[in-house]
């Protein structure tokens, strides 16, 4: 699996993102995750998708995303050189003698209880995919009744902004690498 | 807006055609009606045919359409007709054709004329009606998403729910659909934004954040193509339809000369290289000529220029001319890589491609001589020498089609428009219209559109209605959208129809007897001789208003295209009854190499001599 996250800047329009989704999936390109939302301009949104490419180069994605007329900027997100998050609420079953068991889990992963009943716990998790992933392993032996997890968001290091860069430019767009 | 942004602003209303003169290209503003803002809006934006159907949601545009005197409205018979019609329109002109349906199914049966001009990037504006803005997702009467059904085939499109953004979006339409690489635009406008009032100014401000065509080319990569191009000793310039779009023939003819090397075009280029050249090798491709496949093949360099390595041009694509090295010039750089991998990308107009090229390429030549290419070129005419487009006869006592086309061309002459409708007969015409000018010849290349032809002829014609325009059309293509001949006669737009009848869904028999084992399935069509003529070609145009003539064996042939070609005052139809065991040869066989070429049936080049 070749997965690449990409920030893409776009105008802040109804139905952009449909655009967007839905060029990725008639170019058969698979998405693995997406998140939206505002940025620090009101016009602009940022869309951070992780896209599997396997057999088919990034550029490809890239070029054909610059196509569409509100997308502003594509930057890649390179793992090394970013900061990439997402978030897992699962409700889990516990009862008072699991209680404190779970609860070190917790602790261990730097989760969060964000609600309690007699019978389960709501967690959150914020980290990087691995983390959640060996978070949802350790939990594995409990019963886990629901699970809700959000898009990976993604910001570069250091204190360049990519939307700073994006308003300023009008050249060409082109998938930087940051 | 910086000055970059300005400086694009200002090119878009440069980019529009002239008007005509009387028109003032500035409004200050005023009050009026969506209905009204739309149909200034066009007119400033240049437009002066439109070619629509009015129905509910559209209805508010249509009341001041009426009173319009710089644009001339087309009625037609269905909306598909209306798209065609312009993309004949902006093939034949240059300039983006313009739509306008109601909403719903006026919208839907403008689909497959959008997807057409997409994939071979036909500028058209396409302005839909669209229910009220309090209607929308309500499921009313004739709604549909067609903002959300037309996004995967448009350049771009947008919905309009106030009526001061209206100039606003015909404006960013008009520029998107010219500029860059052209395509389809699609403004969708409520009912309720044409009814309400706005106060209408002209020009107005856009701007397009991310939307930056790229011009101009990088030198170093000028210089490298012009390097490689100076060196080659096998070179093929490999031309597409981006070469008629960019309106850059001249450049192109420049850059033959002082290369030297052999030139293939694809369909959609057909006439940017005049067949008489002497460098011309004719069409590539899954029936194109054994010199322009086989150069393509053995080359040692292919410069693409505006031309997309289609899987109809490359057969399978990894033993595609496998010695090539590959320049590919192209203004959408999406295309560049997509297919064939590019050792030298150029992104760029190829207008401004060839402004730097050609003196690029002068200058290695000063530098480091001309490159021997006699011993390719002796390989090359011996291929054309073996290897000629022909046919042969029928043994039915019908006439062959190849010989029909050929002569309609030869008959009419160069200075005429050919559109081609999309099967064995398009095929043909491309093969065997002898054709010296660009913008003369055009057909629906990437989505391959049966009923294209007859629409986009009437579109050409009313574009340029100096020039004899024949619709080289199929029996099947025909039956598609021969309604739009009312539309003719009746808006005196006086085409040429030939339909080269085999009474078959012509190419698919051809496939059928060539990979099903002649098993036809369903692909008879009883328009020919010695069926029951359903329809009658002749008395369906004659019931039509047009002229309708029958022709049906060799010694009437001449004399009835010169009859058609006579007739200049209303719309003449000839059924040209032919054999339907004609085949279109050569062929390379779907999904296989170029190199398996066959140039008729069973009978593969003998190639002597691989170096």
């Amino acid at each position: 699996m070749y997965k690449h996250t990409l920030s893409v800047l776009v105008d802040n329009q109804p139905g952009v993102l449909a655009r967007v989704a839905g060029l990725f999936s008639r170019r058969a390109f698979n998405i693995h995750s997406l998140a939206v939302g505002p940025t620090e301009h009101p016009e602009i949104s940022r869309i951070t998708v992780v896209v599997d490419v396997e057999g088919l180069p990034l550029e490809q994605v890239t070029k054909q995303l610059n196509k569409l007329i509100h997308v502003l900027k594509i930057v890649e997100l390179e793992p090394d050189r970013s900061i990439q998050r997402e978030l897992v609420l699962v409700k889990v079953r516990c009862d008072v003698r699991q209680r404190s068991e779970i609860l070190q889990l917790v602790e261990l992963f730097r989760a969060h209880v964000v609600d309690v009943t007699h019978e389960s716990l709501v967690i959150e998790v914020v980290g990087t995919t691995a983390k959640l992933d060996a978070f949802m392993a350790a939990l594995a032996p409990h019963e886990i009744r629901e699970i809700v997890q959000s898009g990976i968001v993604a910001i570069g290091r250091g204190s360049r902004s990519i939307t700073e860069r994006a308003l300023d430019r009008p050249g060409p767009a082109s998938a930087g690498t940051e | 807006m910086t000055k970059a942004q300005e400086a694009k602003a200002s090119g878009a209303a440069k980019a529009a055609p002239p008007s005509k003169p009387s028109v003032p290209q500035t409004v200050p503003p005023t009050e009026m009606t969506g209905a009204q803002a739309l149909i200034r809006s066009l007119e400033l934006a240049g437009a002066t045919d439109i070619f629509g159907l009015p129905g509910g949601a559209i209805m508010p545009a249509y009341d001041p359409l009426l009173d319009s005197t710089i644009l001339r409205h087309i009625l037609v018979r269905h909306e598909q007709g209306a798209g065609h019609a312009a993309s004949g329109y902006a093939h034949a002109t240059g300039r983006p054709g313009v739509c306008i349906v109601t909403s719903g199914p006026g919208a839907t049966n403008l689909v497959t004329a959008i997807a057409d001009a997409n994939m071979d990037s036909i500028p058209i504006v396409c302005v839909t009606g669209q229910v009220n803005a309090a209607s929308i997702g309500t499921d009313a009467f004739q709604e549909t998403d067609i903002v959300g059904i037309t996004q995967p085939i448009t350049k771009h499109n947008e919905i309009i729910t106030d009526p001061g953004q209206i100039g606003r979006a015909i404006q960013e339409a008009f520029h998107i659909a010219t500029t860059g690489r052209p395509g389809p635009v699609l403004i969708d406008i409520t009912k309720s934004a044409l009814v309400a009032n706005t106060t209408f100014s002209w020009p107005q401000q856009f701007e397009l954040r991310g939307y930056h065509p790229v011009l101009k080319p990088h030198s170093k990569s000028i210089q490298e193509a012009a390097r490689l191009l100076a060196t080659a000793r096998r070179p093929v310039l490999y031309v597409g339809g981006g070469v008629i779009r960019s309106g850059a023939w001249d450049g192109l003819r420049k850059l033959v000369d002082a290369s030297g090397a052999a030139v293939v075009s694809t369909l959609m280029a057909r006439g940017a290289v005049p067949d008489s050249h002497p460098q011309y090798l004719g069409m590539p491709g899954m029936h194109g000529t054994v010199p322009a496949v086989t150069a393509l093949q053995r080359s040692d360099l292919i410069v693409a220029l505006g031309a997309r390595f289609d899987d109809r041009v490359t057969g399978k694509l990894d033993s595609f001319a496998p010695h090539a090295t590959v320049v590919h010039a192209d203004i959408d750089p999406a295309e560049i890589g997509k297919n064939r991998e590019a050792d030298v990308p150029i992104v760029g107009d190829l207008k401004d491609v060839f402004a730097e090229l050609v003196p690029a390429l002068a200058e290695e030549h000063r530098k480091h001589g001309k490159p021997d290419l006699e011993g390719w070129w002796r390989q090359l005419n011996e291929l054309r020498e073996t290897y000629p487009l022909g046919y042969t006869p029928t043994d039915d006592g019908h006439m062959a089609p190849q010989h029909v086309i050929q002569r309609i061309g030869e008959i009419t002459g160069p200075e005429a428009i050919f559109v081609a409708g999309v099967g064995q007969h398009q095929m043909w015409a491309s093969q065997f219209l002898p054709l010296e000018r660009p913008r003369s010849f055009f057909t629906s290349g990437g989505l391959a559109t049966m009923g294209y032809g007859l629409p986009a002829a009437m579109g050409a014609k009313v574009g340029v209605p100096d020039r004899t325009v024949w619709n080289i059309d199929g029996d099947g293509c025909f039956q598609m959208t021969n309604q739009e001949l009312t539309t003719c006669v009746l808006n005196e737009i006086p085409i040429k129809v030939g339909i080269i009848n085999n009474s078959s869904l012509g190419m698919v028999r051809q496939w059928q007897a060539l990979f099903f084992n002649e098993r036809y399935s369903h692909t008879d069509l009883n328009t020919g001789h010695g069926t029951r003529r359903i329809p009658d070609f002749v008395r369906l145009a004659e019931a039509m208003g047009c002229v309708g003539l029958r022709c049906e064996s060799e010694d009437e042939l001449d004399a009835t295209i010169t009859k058609a070609n006579e007739i200049d005052d209303q719309p003449v139809v000839v059924d040209f009854t032919v054999s339907r065991n004609a085949m279109v040869w050569p062929m390379v066989a779907a999904g296989v190499s170029n190199d398996e070429i066959q140039y008729a049936r069973g009978v593969a080049p003998v190639f002597e001599r691989e170096d």
